[in-house]
Formats: C-alpha cells, structure tokens, sequence
C-alpha cells in the first residue's frame, strides 16, 4: 500500500545564485494511505512545492519521500514510476489537454504506462465516470467544451492512472459554486470507492472543514499546524494569525462568542453552529 | 529549469550610464561601431579597448559579464582568427611555413575588433532595460511615421513580445510538470520519439498564447488603445545634460578616429 513518509524535506529553488529561495524546509509527514487530507497555506507558503515532492516532479535539496516504504527518488526508475502511484492534479489542468479527442486525452497517462488498447478504453471509461463526463463527448475536442467540463476532462486524465494516491492542487479555483460541489463530491467518491488517500490544496476553508479527516496548515515552508479539522478550528486565532480565513460557521462563533455568547466545542460546519447556539439557548445564556 | 535561462540581458543598476537616455545610447553604439570599423592601425586599437574599458568601468559591469556573453561566440572568432592566419600572403614566421607575420597580426586585429563590437553592444543591453530600449527605438525612428512606416505599432509588438516571454516560459514549465505528472517522458528515447513528446507541450502552449493574445486585445481596446496617434507616455524620455556630455564625448571619439585613420596609424 502507498503509505507515504516524508523525512526532513527541505527544497531551495535556484541554489547557489543570488535568487535562492528556501521554499520548504524541515517537513517531516506521514500520511496514511486512505486518509482525505486538507492542505492549507498562504500563497508562496511552499505547498505547492511540497506536492511536486510527493510524486518526484521535484528532487529534495534535503530529506526523503517514502512512496509504500520505498525512497522515490532512489533512482531514474523510480522517479518515473511513482507517477503511476501519486497522481498529480495541477491547478487549471485544463489548459494541458491537448489531444484531439477527450477519449485520446484521457488515454494519454494510461498509454504512457504501456497498457494495452482495451485496458486503456476500460480505464478511460472508469475514470470519466468518477468525474460525471458523459461518453457521448469522448469524439469531441475538448477545446470546444465548457471550463467545468474541461476541468473535469483533466482531473479524469489523471484518475485513469489509478493512482494510489491523489493529489489536486486548487481543484475547484475559478468555478462556480455548482461546479465547485461538483468536483469535490466526485472526488470523494473516488476516495471512497477505490480506498484511495487523497490530498487537497485548498483555499477554500468550508470545503477544507467539511471533506477532509486530516489538515494540515503550511506556513513560509514549514507545518505550522496539523490535525484534524475539529483540532485545527478549535484554534481559530493561530489561523488567522497565519493570515488564513477560518470557515464561516467558525467565523460566526468566534463572534458571538466576543459577545459573550458561550458555545461549546469546537465549530467548523453549519450544522455545529446550529446545534451550538440552540444549546446555549436552551441553557438561558443568550 | 527553463527559469535559469537570461532572456534579455539587462542587469539593473545605477550608474550613470544606466541613467542615461536610451536614445543617446542607441546613438552612441552606432557611434561606437562606426569609430571601432575606422580603427586601422594599433594606436587607434589601442584607444577603442580604452574607450570601452572606461565605459564598462562607469557602467560597473564586470568583465566576467561581459566574458560569459562572449563564450557562445567563441566559434566564430577562432574561425575568423585561423582563416586570418593561414590565408593572408607575407613573410612567413619561419621559412617553408604557411603563417605569415601579416596573417597573425591581421587575426589578432580581426579578434580585437569582433571582441569590441560584442563587448560595445553588449554595454547598452547589458545596461538599457528592453522597455526603455523599444522606447528609444520608437522615438530614433519616429521620422519615418512620415514615410507611412508603422513605427509605433512595430515597437508596441516588441515590447509585448519582450513582455510575454517570462509568462510563456514559466508556463512552459507548468506544462511540462503536467505532462510529467502523467508519465510523459521528454529525456528518452529516439529524436523522432522525442520531437513526437513536445506535441502536448505545443498544442496547450499554443492555445494559451492565442488565448492570451485575445484577451490582451480586448483588454486594450476597452481602454480605448486605438494605436499611436496622438498617444503620451507616461515616462517621458528627457534629454539632460549628462545625455549631452555623452554626445560630445562620442563626437569627439569619432573625430578622433577618423583623424587617426587619415594618418594610417
């Protein structure tokens, strides 16, 4: 199983040149395979570099990642396989598709694998499933279709691989709310389905608190916080002091409590917040 | 990776040739180019190597710069330097040989001079920044609007060139990274294989390019961009008096340079 480790990590863009910049340093993780992991962090907080670690797109400057027990970057063999391994969402994957068809752009990663055609059409099949794409459209371009569609072409051409592990980066930036819902729930169900981990770069706090078991908060290279959601928004001021946004619900809480409003526990979704407050109704406080 | 390639040579800096206007450098390499080609004789080399010495010592731009720009050139000026030598008649170094004592000092002048040319162009790149460079260029050559020559436009396409060539490479190497994540393999195999694997580098690149392009021109057009008919800059280029004491400066070197090659020397 692809467990993954990751010991001391550290990466400095552009050594040895006046533009050196340490991105990530001293990151030491384990994540359980089959966990659904947030990652949250500001702009430049090294997040986006500490994913391209886990599937080899980046070498370590220090430190090591452990795919299944295995150190990726062992050798040129084993950086190319992990790929199989840690599928890799970038953020607005659909400006990569290229091919001529969808069903072709699907089939790029498993064809790269060296599988044979009907394997190819069965995993393109499977994976455009998990994302809702309708195999009416496999003929068409994916050029001419809408950005949700397109995004969802992309996130498939990753999930054909099937990935142990996968990672997306901002997977819902720059959709709209029904979009938004859309992706995130056919990610889940692939988590589900296949017992895959899955890691998400988020912005998006409220998708963060509702979907993943696990977050965990980079700040200027390092793991600031890490935990799972009810750890994490029990500690509303350190994420701010981050300068990350909390969700809604705990945004809310955080202010009636400054009212002197006592709500018990930790709030993160909605419904905790509806709970909490008809609680401390009901105990006369407010 | 794709990052560590220097496109543009500008190395920002303060000195007073950095200061000066673009246009006055653009004038004075000309300048500069016409004087080095009249150079005939060793005093006249002599005084363009300590003309440019200076003028790299106010630039503050170190040799090594200058050395590094020169390194992919280096084939050319052993060519011209070993064709000078064996193919020049005169008296040879010792009886029976080919090398002439001609050859060799015509070579070392050939060296000279295309060492100085590179190192004279070199200083207003290395020291004028492309926009400030276009800018100039558009002004130097703003007579031949009169001539129906679309001046402006050409230089606004140079400048958005220059301006895009950053953003298309960093989003080559996004691309790339994609493609990698799903084992596209760029390093192996035949050259057909591998001219095969930059097709899903160049079709996304390509289409965001024109996206680009599409969104810039409307970007433009909504703020009324309507070509350069009666347009201001914002920075206006100003001619002060270190741009003059620059010109006299140049003049006399072409004077100089002339007068010398009179007397052959």
């Amino acid at each position: 199983m692809a467990e993954i480790i990751v010991e001391g990590l550290r990466h400095v863009y552009s050594a040895g040149t006046p533009f050196e910049k340490v991105a990530i340093d001293g990151i030491d993780l384990t994540i359980p395979q089959g966990q659904f992991v947030g990652l949250l962090g500001h702009t430049g907080s090294g997040k986006s570099t500490f994913v391209q670690h886990l599937n080899a797109l980046l070498a370590p400057s220090a430190g090591r990642v452990l795919v299944g027990g295995e150190d990726i970057n062992r050798d040129k063999k084993t950086r190319h396989d992990v790929k199989w391994q840690v599928g890799l969402v970038f953020q607005y994957p659909e400006y990569q598709l290229f091919e001529e068809t969808v069903f072709a752009d699907i089939a790029f990663g498993p064809r790269n694998m060296g599988l044979k055609e009907d394997e190819i059409a069965e995993r393109v099949r499977e994976a455009a499933g998990f994302v809702g794409v309708d195999e009416e459209l496999f003929d068409r371009s994916p050029l001419e279709l809408s950005g949700g569609q397109k995004r969802r072409i992309a996130i498939a051409g990753v999930i054909a691989m099937r990935p142990g592990v996968l990672i997306l980066d901002e997977p819902t930036a720059g959709l709209d709310p029904r979009g938004c819902r859309q992706i995130m729930d056919n990610i889940c169900t692939y988590q589900r389905e296949t017992g895959a981990t899955v890691i998400v770069v988020s912005h998006n706090m409220d998708d963060a608190a509702r979907l993943a078991e696990r977050l965990i908060v980079f700040d200027r290279g390092h793991v600031a916080m890490d935990g799972t959601p009810e750890e994490i928004f029990s500690r509303p001021q350190e994420l701010i002091d981050i300068g990350l946004a909390v969700p809604q619900a705990t945004a809310i809480a955080m202010a009636l409590r400054e009212r002197g409003v006592a709500l018990e526990g930790a709030i993160y979704t909605h419904e905790q917040l509806l709970a909490a407050v008809l609680r401390a109704k009901g105990a006369g406080v407010c | 990776m794709l990052k560590d390639v220097t496109l543009g040579q500008y190395f920002p800096g303060d000195s007073v040739v950095h200061r000066l206007d673009p246009r006055t450098k653009l004038i004075l390499v000309i300048v500069f180019i016409i004087g080095l080609f009249q150079a005939a004789g060793w005093l006249s080399y002599a005084i363009v190597v300590a003309v440019t010495a200076a003028c790299m010592s106010v630039s503050q731009i170190r040799f090594r710069t200058i050395f590094k720009g020169l390194k992919p050139m280096l084939f050319i000026i052993v060519l011209t330097a070993a064709l000078n030598i064996f193919y020049t008649a005169g008296t040879p170094v010792l009886p029976g040989w080919i090398i002439t004592w001609e050859g060799i000092e015509r070579a070392a002048k050939m060296i000279l001079r295309i060492v100085l040319l590179i190192t004279g162009t070199f200083l207003l790149t290395y020291t004028t920044s492309p926009m400030a460079l276009t800018d100039g260029l558009e002004l130097l050559l703003g007579p031949l609007k009169k001539l129906r020559v679309p001046v402006h436009e050409m230089t606004i396409m140079m400048s958005m060139a220059l301006r895009f060539i950053p953003t298309l490479i960093e989003e080559t190497d996004k691309i790339m990274s994609a493609q990698k994540a799903r084992g596209a393999d760029f390093e192996n195999g035949s050259l057909i294989r591998r001219a095969k694997a930059l097709l899903p580098i160049l079709v996304p690149l390509f289409v965001s390019a024109f996206r680009r392009a599409d969104e810039l021109a409307v970007a433009m057009e909504s703020r009324c961009y309507h070509g350069g008919e009666g347009r201001t800059r914002m920075k206006q280029l100003k001619l002060a008096a270190r741009d003059l004491v620059a010109f006299v400066l140049g003049a006399a070197f072409l004077v100089g340079m002339f007068v010398l090659r009179h007397y052959g020397l």
